[in-house]
């Protein structure tokens, strides 16, 4: 039964949806300051090759060693963000040309596939990766077994993530702060609250959970490192944050709808038919464009829209 | 500048646009920092470095132009920012903010649902989010910026009767103002400010509005309405037939307009902002497809949704929105004054244009209309509002109209250059131009009109003769007929 196709793309499909789920929420995060941040490519990139530099290079225990990379990759995802965030909110360049730079800079035949040659790391499988964490009893479970417990641990922690990024933003202070950069930030500045303390911190904490994101595919789902190993997914993320309305919790469901049209053609050819996985790949654009038609309502972009000063620089009015 | 008020106070700020009222405010709320000398709050020394140091000191200011968050509800607002009580609740508790929130809006008469959100809002009503999230954080001190431009008569009143009781229990209230008659009902104390200076500060009981007019402007000015009755009207030149037109929300937003101006004759429609003037110029002028009904020009319909046959037919729009659809803000001021001429000579020969004759044609235009400006090459953003609104004038005039629609001329204009814009619109009627006046500001309209029609939602409730209206007939229409005392 666990090797049924609708478990098996389930179980998968969560699996490939984590890192777009970490992309995603730390897009969010950013976007609900107003900041967008087109550069998640590039960041998770960054996280991906960083975080298996360190498990080739750190000798340690298991655990520790595994902790040190989502770290550095945390690190490297969140330094890339705060070349964008200099950029766009002490300089106030333009957003979106920002965030592109920041991903042709990062990304695939940039700065990632340069520090992956030069530290010779393609080519080997990781040395120690995230693997299942609960008994293999549970995880034979009929249905949960494969889906819920059998998931490495960054599938968990994800879970943890969003929970607590939707507390964050609607229940407490610091969160309706947050939500007030993003949609009026000359009504936040007059409240007295440092709209660019706030963009700051966001947008680096997006790129720490970016940098998660792309670590995810090299140390667990992959594992190993590939130039442009994340083929694309930091650009899902984004269409994901739209797709979800800038909501975590419908952030975690299009993560797993997503995922789970990547993780399709693979089961498929599992059972013998074969689909075409680029035609697949179009699919999370399509229900994007859908999400944003239905959306587009004044009452209802309000209410689901996009933060009303996202992409748009803040600077103290003249008068 | 020198500034003084006493705790308990409703103490006026009265001064021109420009005459630094709103740099004041800027300075005692913590936005901008002073150059030199320094701001005491009950005898001691204060310096704000931001917003946040103002208001934690108990100044808060109530902006002409709000801020609010619109997918917020009215208990998020009010709470946004307040840091006092952060670390006993990290997490925020609405139910204890609601509680709050209508403790303070019935005690202070400001009726608002707290869990509404501001979008659904009102006008009046976001306003009296603005002061209860001053009133929320303690505020000592609460300036207010020209808080009633947006408001009825009637709700103006509601406003003022507020900010008496707010004072009454010892708090101080800064009113920024440009209102004569507003300042002298509801201020104890006047300062009139001129070009960045306290020129004088006079107890209300002391101050007449002339006294203060001409403190404000520096030499007398002439008020009050029109006195001559206008000239006896011509035929009708511009007229609207039962027209309906849908606004930007896909709602009808004028329903069964139906208006005649004739020529040498303004006509003034008065009303709350949004309901339905915007769109009532926009179709006019062609920039709006009408649903239903006929507009007319010189007894020819004009066709619908179609701007340059409003402008073939004679129609010139001084639009409400000047630097987005009165200018292209980019181009130079040469550009914009043949905006609508440059399709036939002199301005261009077949699809040459001829810089020079532009050129030429801008120079008279900057000597006649008094444009400041340091040359045609200047680009449109540069001017001051007065100077771009003569840009705007000339442009239409020029056209040599028939018929004139003129949406907020005035607004965020100084009092020179409302004086300018109100005689280029006499002088237009004079000529023979059928003047329809779009305005908020009933005082301009009561001035400058032979006729006043009234819209509330989207038609018109009444029509008055100028001549016998009274503010509080008319304001009584604005609000939809009720009597909202």
């Amino acid at each position: 039964m666990n090797n049924s196709l609708v478990v098996v793309v389930i179980a998968s499909g969560v699996l490939f949806g984590t890192p777009l789920l970490y992309a995603a929420l730390g897009e969010l995060l950013a976007e609900r300051s107003g900041v967008l941040n087109l550069g998640v490519e590039g960041m998770m990139l960054m996280g991906a090759v960083t975080g298996f530099w360190t498990v080739e290079r750190v000798h340690a225990a298991r655990p520790l060693v595994l902790a040190a990379a989502v770290g550095v990759a945390a690190l490297a995802g969140a330094a890339m963000a705060a070349i964008h965030a200099f950029l766009v909110i002490t300089l106030r360049a333009n957003q979106i040309v920002s965030g592109l730079a920041l991903t042709i800079f990062a990304g695939a035949a940039g700065l990632s596939s340069y520090l992956g040659n030069d530290l010779h790391l393609s080519g080997k499988p990781a040395r120690y990766q995230f693997q299942e964490i609960f008994p293999k009893s549970l995880r034979d479970l009929p249905i949960v077994g494969p889906v819920i417990f059998g998931q490495p641990l960054l599938v968990y922690a994800s879970w943890a993530c969003v929970v607590l990024v939707a507390l964050y933003l609607s229940r407490t202070r610091v969160g309706l702060n947050v939500r007030a950069v993003g949609e009026s930030p000359a009504a936040a500045d007059a409240m007295g609250v440092s709209v660019p303390r706030y963009r700051y911190a966001h947008t680096l904490v997006g790129g720490a959970f970016a940098g998660i994101g792309g670590a995810t595919f090299s140390l667990s789902i992959t594992p190993q490192w590939v130039d442009g190993l994340t083929e694309g997914a930091g650009w899902i993320a984004i269409a994901l944050v739209i797709f979800s309305f800038w909501r975590p919790t419908l952030c975690l469901v299009g993560a797993y709808f997503f995922g789970a049209f990547k993780a399709l053609p693979f089961a498929l050819q599992g059972h013998g038919v074969t689909v075409a996985p680029e035609l697949f790949q179009t699919l999370p654009y399509v229900a994007t464009i859908i999400a944003l038609v239905l959306v587009s309502s004044r009452a209802a972009r309000l209410r689901f829209g996009a933060p009303a000063a996202l992409g748009l620089p803040y600077a103290r009015e003249e008068r | 500048m020198d500034f003084e008020a006493a705790a308990g106070e409703v103490h006026a700020l009265l001064g021109e646009n420009g005459a630094g009222k709103t740099t004041l405010s800027n300075i005692l709320t913590g936005l901008y920092r002073p150059d030199e000398g320094h701001i005491e709050l009950f005898g001691e020394h204060v310096e704000f470095n931001s917003p946040r140091d103002a208001l934690d000191a108990g100044v808060a200011m109530v902006h002409q132009h709000f801020r609010l968050v619109s997918p917020f509800t009215v208990a998020e607002n009010v709470v946004l920012g307040d840091h006092r009580d952060v670390g006993r609740s990290f997490f925020l508790r609405p139910r204890a903010i609601e509680s709050r929130v209508e403790e303070l809006s019935q005690r202070y008469g400001l009726a608002v649902a707290p869990r509404a959100r501001i979008w659904q809002l009102s006008v009046g009503e976001q306003q009296r989010v603005e002061i209860l999230k001053a009133l929320y954080q303690d505020a000592r001190i609460l300036i207010l910026d020209e808080p009633t431009a947006v408001l009825t008569p009637q709700e103006a009143g509601a406003l003022f009767e507020t900010i008496r009781a707010m004072a009454a229990d010892g708090r101080t209230i800064i009113f920024i103002s440009h209102k004569l008659h507003e300042v002298k009902a509801v201020a104890d104390q006047v300062t009139v400010l001129r070009r960045g200076q306290s020129v004088a500060t006079v107890p209300i009981v002391d101050a007449t509005p002339r006294s203060l007019a001409s403190l404000m402007v520096g030499h007398e000015i002439e008020a009050g309405r029109r006195q001559d009755g206008g000239q006896e009207p011509g035929e009708a030149v511009l007229e609207l037939d039962e027209v309906w037109a849908d606004g930007d929300r896909g709602v009808a937003a004028l329903r069964d307009v139906s208006l005649t101006v004739c020529a040498g004759e303004i006509v003034g429609v008065a009303g709350v902002a949004g309901n339905g003037q915007r769109e009532l110029a926009e179709t006019i002028v062609g920039m709006r497809p009408a649903t239903a009904g006929k507009v007319r020009v010189r007894g020819r319909g004009i066709r619908n949704g179609d701007p340059r046959g409003a402008i073939g037919a004679g129609v010139a729009y001084v639009p409400e929105d000047r630097l987005g659809t009165g200018v292209a803000p980019g181009l130079s001021v040469a550009s914009n004054v043949v905006l609508k001429a440059y399709r036939e000579p002199p301005a261009s020969h077949g699809p040459i244009l001829r810089t020079r004759r532009i050129r030429e044609l801008a120079e008279r235009v900057i000597e006649r209309y008094d444009v400041r400006t340091s040359g045609p090459h200047v680009p449109a953003w540069q001017l001051s509002g007065g100077n771009l609104q003569k840009v705007v004038l000339a442009r239409e005039f020029s056209g040599e109209p028939v018929a004139l629609v003129a949406a907020a001329p005035t607004r965020g204009l100084d009092v020179a250059g409302i004086e300018t814009v109100h005689s280029y619109l006499r002088e237009a009627a004079e000529r023979g131009v059928a003047v329809l006046l779009i305005s908020e500001d009933l005082d301009e309209i009561l001035m400058l009109a032979d006729r006043i029609a009234v819209m509330y939602e989207g038609s018109i409730v009444g029509e008055r003769d100028a001549r016998v209206a009274t503010a509080r007939d008319i304001g009584l229409l604005m609000a939809g007929g009720e009597d909202g005392d």
